[in-house]
């Protein structure tokens, strides 16, 4: 199963009040695929997702999903179709895993509309894909960060969303949680064919686990295309201004970036500068 | 691992189709226990209610209560028996929106410390109110209402607007500080506005502690469309009350209109607080210490929480009020006084317990 809905940015001008952050950005979220977002701390890619998840108006271009603007869809409509993580977001206090689960639901029940069946089976199946299920009834502040992490993919998912957009998912999380967010917004992505935008600061997990990568400097896409293209030595010094090697790591045959800093390298000297 | 279940139509895939769903039976369990603490605090409400119309500073006999409830007036037991029904009528009606309007604060603001009292809306109505007195003749339940409305209204977004200044926006603490600092300016208003008049001074004092001594159906009844008003608008915004509970970004993740969820749900509020205001004076910390209490019996789904913040409000004012008429005998404490030496131990703990994080 695929989706063909067509997330696209025209010639976008994002800001807050005089600091313009994007400027004149065009962009197309390929569907069904796992599209990350990099680039240096600042440089506007989490304002950019905000904009494309409607949290932020434009001040020139659009945004269209299907041909619409997305800050004129209606906004129960456009949930049922494109969801969001924010990062670090917060939950109630006390508020417990199913319950906070079930919040993903709202964009499908009416106003005064009951609980339904299907709410059920989309919570448990929620529950289910993020192996939450065992904390069903346990309030959210006891988890640990990996499993609170996991608690809220549960809650996109259970907005049934064919588009999920998420802000450095893995934030906060240590290596092995880090693995386990993005392996499973790959079988989300592989096995409902939901097409995913997220954030990352990792180049080297989001070469591995992204089909397509967005590369975002100056306030606009930089490079953008297959991990091989886009994750290039001349790309890692413009968008990061760091020196790098790139080899293609032997266990996903993906390129992997290897930073050359000024120390820690073979050939090194004691003041930093290398030796050539 | 494999996502058993994908479509919306609600076909069950292998691990949802043999169990019930995980969750479903916490759901539904807590359903149950919300409707026995539904009983149990209408059951509490009720006998408050008795005991609002038995105890007072005089002393009466059961007879002299079914006779005063009756509409007989003829001895002096029966007639004060007859004069409590009006005050037990107001303390729950006011308690009831103050105990509202404090949840629906609570939430629109994410703030443990939201309350109609602390926030100094309740004071806004009162000053716009005694101002009216003082300086148009202001006279009528239903123009006290109206002016006790915009009052507080005005007030809320003064005080969220000065807390939203400098970093971090409205925090708690900010929050919380710019009101009770507005309660303090707008209660020496007050003062310097009744002082010079000696010949309202009476009635505004009895009012502006917050009385419901002086009730009477008369004064009662212009006051209750806004009530009514006032609830159905909270209400309806207790479910954008649940998503706004998530912060912002994912309510509006959720499809909320998160500027008018966050509208309605403090019109609501303010509507209720001014007619509360209106009608017994500005009372504090009933809309602090129930929705907090409430929180615990019935979690944190506002749909549930506002109307029990409102059962349980209406109870707390009722006791208030009783105790008040009871450890003075045989005068009588004003019920803003007994709510004041209740809620404020109670500020203190939420303070100390959470130190005070967002919602």
């Amino acid at each position: 199963m695929t989706t063909d809905h067509r997330l696209v940015a025209q010639q976008l001008t994002l800001g807050y009040r005089e600091r313009t952050v994007i400027e004149g950005l065009d962009l197309e979220v390929p569907p069904g695929q796992i599209t990350a977002i990099v680039g240096a701390n600042a440089c506007g890619k989490s304002t950019l997702l905000r904009s494309l998840s409607r949290l932020l108006a434009p001040t020139h271009g659009q945004v269209l999903l299907d041909g619409k603007q997305v800050h004129r869809l209606p906004a129960k409509e456009l949930a049922r179709t494109l969801g969001l993580l924010p990062q670090s977001p917060i939950a109630p206090e006390g508020i417990a895993v199913s319950d906070l689960v079930g919040r993903g639901r709202t964009p499908h029940q009416g106003m005064f509309s009951r609980w339904s069946s299907d709410d059920d089976v989309a919570v448990a199946a929620a529950l289910d894909a993020t192996q939450t299920a065992e904390l069903a009834d346990r309030p959210v502040d006891e988890l640990s960060g990996g499993q609170r992490q996991r608690v809220w993919i549960a809650m996109a998912l259970a907005q049934q969303t064919d588009l999920l957009l998420l802000d450095e998912p893995t934030t906060f999380l240590d290596v092995s949680h880090q693995v386990e967010v993005l392996d499973l917004l790959t079988d989300l992505n592989r096995s409902r064919g939901t097409t995913i935008v997220m954030v990352l600061h990792d180049l080297n997990l989001a070469a591995r686990y992204a089909d397509r990568l967005i590369a975002i400097a100056g306030g606009t896409v930089h490079s953008s295309g297959e991990p091989r293209d886009v994750l290039t030595e001349d790309m890692v010094r413009a968008v990061f201004g760091l020196d790098s090697q790139i080899i293609t790591d032997p266990t996903s045959e993906r390129p992997l970036m290897l930073p050359l800093g000024r120390h820690g390298v073979v050939g090194s000297t004691a003041d930093g500068r290398r030796s050539q | 691992m494999t996502i058993s279940t994908t479509s919306s139509t609600g076909t069950t895939g292998s691990t949802s189709g043999s169990t019930r769903p995980a969750g479903a039976d916490s759901l539904r369990s807590s359903r149950r226990s919300r409707v026995v603490w539904l009983l149990v605090v209408v059951g509490v409400l009720a006998c408050v209610a008795v005991s609002s119309l038995v105890l007072g500073s005089r002393q009466v006999g059961w007879g002299d209560i079914v006779a005063g409830v009756t509409g007989h007036d003829t001895t002096i037991a029966e007639a004060a028996v007859a004069k409590r029904v009006p005050r037990t009528v107001l303390a729950m009606v006011v308690g009831a929106a103050l105990g509202l309007a404090g949840a629906a604060m609570q939430g629109v603001t994410r703030n443990p410390l939201a309350d109609p009292g602390i926030l100094g809306v309740n004071m806004g109505a009162s000053l716009a109110v005694v101002t009216g007195i003082a300086w148009f003749g202001l006279s009528g339940a239903q123009s006290f209402t109206w002016v006790a409305i915009t009052g507080a209204a005005v007030t809320a977004v003064f005080v969220y607007a000065v807390a939203s200044m400098g970093r971090g926006g409205p925090t708690p603490l900010k929050l919380a500080l710019a009101g009770t600092a507005t309660t303090a300016a707008f209660s020496s208003f007050i003062t310097a506005v009744v002082l010079p008049r000696g010949d309202i001074a009476d009635s505004v004092r009895s009012w502006q502690i917050g009385g419901v001594g002086g009730a009477t159906f008369d004064r009662i009844l212009p006051v209750v469309p806004f009530l009514v008003v006032g609830l159905l608008v909270s209400v309806v915004s207790a479910r954008g009350l649940n998503s706004l509970a998530l912060g912002d970004d994912v309510a509006a993740g959720l499809g909320e209109r998160v500027a008018i969820a966050r509208g309605s749900a403090a019109l609501g509020a303010v509507v209720l607080c001014g007619a509360a205001t209106a009608l017994a004076g500005p009372i504090g910390f009933v809309g602090l210490v129930l929705p907090h209490v409430c929180r615990l019996l019935v979690g944190i789904d506002h749909r549930w929480l506002l109307p029990f913040s409102a059962l349980t409000g209406a109870c707390l004012l009722t006791v208030a009020d009783v105790v008040g008429r009871v450890v003075a005998r045989p005068g009588e404490l004003d019920v803003g006084i007994i709510t004041a030496i209740i809620g404020a131990p109670f500020f203190i703990y939420i303070v100390r317990r959470q130190k005070v994080r967002a919602l």
